[in-house]
């Protein structure tokens, strides 16, 4: 089983490391985005510290719609997603390799977006980097965990583009709101965010487990 | 094939008339008018059980979507999809009599509170998954993508009640909600429990209808399949 995770995992990474079509296209998203927000809202840095949150977990959402896109499209392509099914594994354990490369490429783009964002916006993160970094970490585990799933559906369709979003946004409401309260008590806007860091953490158990149970109904031939 | 002849097809459908004939009765005629809403008031008798037949309907989804996933019978996905087509135009319903009760209790036509904005979510949810069984040809497929759809969507439904109630009492809205419907009137609660009956019975006429709607289609494609076979263009 975990040889199998890290086979995929691998398999992915090599792929981004190659093209790094997940990496450039989430990543110039989200500075598009930042810039969009400082022009229609035009902040100062108090506000950008207060809205702040908000902005970086809309813009993390919007990316990890495509590169999420990607995960599943990229398998349709070549038939690749049938060899995989051929594959005698766990249908379980390719749900968690593809879950892992997800997550790890939207954390690569958010660690850096991060400081890009201080730029910008001037602020001083000072010595609050570690737990919101923990954060970025829970909040992305949650987002993908659905995400992964939902790629696979999308991807059956004949609008995966924007089915993906569709079905994803709403769905991962909880964990959005939870992500943007505790990123904004990480930050110091915020004095208690107990409840959301425990939401956060509910909504990562419960969807990963739900995920990983429902994944093998999604990739049947 | 039953057409006509079959009692059960008679019966539902003049229940679901002689019910609802009644509860706009208790409505109209037999409950009294509330002191400070006025007339306005009566829009909560079809707004409530709306979202109640909604909840409901989004329920049966789920159910409907489990037996499928372990069944594999094209019926528990014909119910499933009746289900959640029936549940998006309630829940359609009482988006649209919200508004039009709030703006003049409440003096807006919005307000983020949590009941409102989880009939919303649920909305958007179940849009989405109209559109996935829209957009995926094979039936099979289609079938057993939305269960799970259906099945991982309603899961979401109390962190969504959770988060937004939460999130509420964080940020505090313009408008207070008044008091719910404790101490409502006796003669009220009658003609509220007469529509909440009359909307469950439309709501699974309604179902049936769509259901059998599916059937009929199925048996069409079968029958042009058959022609084009014997009579090839």
């Amino acid at each position: 089983m975990t040889r199998t995770i890290l086979t995929i995992l691998w398999k992915d990474l090599k792929i981004e490391l190659r093209t790094k079509e997940a990496f450039s296209a989430s990543f110039v998203f989200c500075i598009i985005v930042l810039v969009i927000f400082n022009f229609t809202l035009d902040l100062t840095t108090e506000e950008a510290l207060r809205l702040g949150p908000g902005f970086l977990w809309v813009a993390f959402a919007f990316a990890g719609v495509l590169s999420l896109n990607r995960s599943f499209a990229l398998e349709k392509e070549e038939g690749c997603a049938q060899a995989l099914m051929l594959a005698p594994v766990d249908r379980g354990a390719i749900y968690v390799g593809k879950l892992l490369a997800n997550v790890i490429f939207m954390l690569v783009t958010e660690i850096i977006i991060l400081p890009l964002f201080v730029v910008f916006f001037n602020l001083d993160l000072g010595g609050k980097i570690p737990p919101l970094l923990l954060i970025f970490f829970l909040g992305t585990v949650g987002f993908a965990s659905v995400g992964t799933i939902f790629s696979a559906i999308a991807a059956n369709t004949r609008m995966r583009e924007v089915m993906l979003p569709i079905l994803l946004l709403p769905i991962t409401i909880p964990v959005l709101i939870a992500a943007v309260e505790t990123t904004a008590y990480a930050m110091g806007v915020r004095d208690e965010a107990s409840f959301w860091f425990r939401l956060l953490i509910a909504y990562d158990v419960v969807f990963t487990v739900a995920s990983f149970l429902a994944f093998e109904y999604v990739v049947e031939e | 094939m039953e057409r006509k002849g079959n009692p059960a097809s008679f019966i539902l459908p003049a229940l679901t008339f002689l019910s609802m004939l009644f509860a706009v009765y208790m409505v109209f005629v037999y409950a009294p008018v509330e002191r400070t809403m006025g007339i306005v008031q009566k829009i909560f008798y079809f707004h409530v059980p709306s979202a109640w037949i909604a909840f409901l309907a989004f329920f049966c989804v789920f159910l409907f979507s489990i037996v499928y996933l372990m069944r594999r019978e094209k019926k528990w996905d014909d119910l499933a999809s009746s289900s959640a087509e029936v549940g998006v135009l309630f829940c359609s319903l009482v988006l649209i009599t919200g508004p039009i009760w709030a703006k003049p209790v409440w003096g807006v036509w919005w307000t983020w509170d949590s009941r409102l904005t989880l009939t919303l979510v649920l909305w958007l949810l179940y849009v989405g998954y109209m559109m996935l069984r829209y957009y995926v040809a094979d039936p099979e497929k289609k079938a057993t993508l939305s269960a799970v759809v259906g099945i991982i969507g309603f899961i979401d439904v109390p962190l969504v009640y959770l988060s937004i109630r939460w999130w509420r009492t964080q940020h505090p809205s313009p408008v207070m909600a008044g008091g719910s419907d404790s101490g409502l009137d006796p003669d009220m609660a009658r003609a509220f429990f007469t529509c909440l009956a009359a909307f469950t019975i439309l709501f699974v006429y309604l179902l049936m209808k769509r259901v059998k709607l599916e059937k009929l289609r199925e048996e069409l494609d079968g029958l042009q399949e058959r022609v084009e076979e014997t009579h090839p263009k």
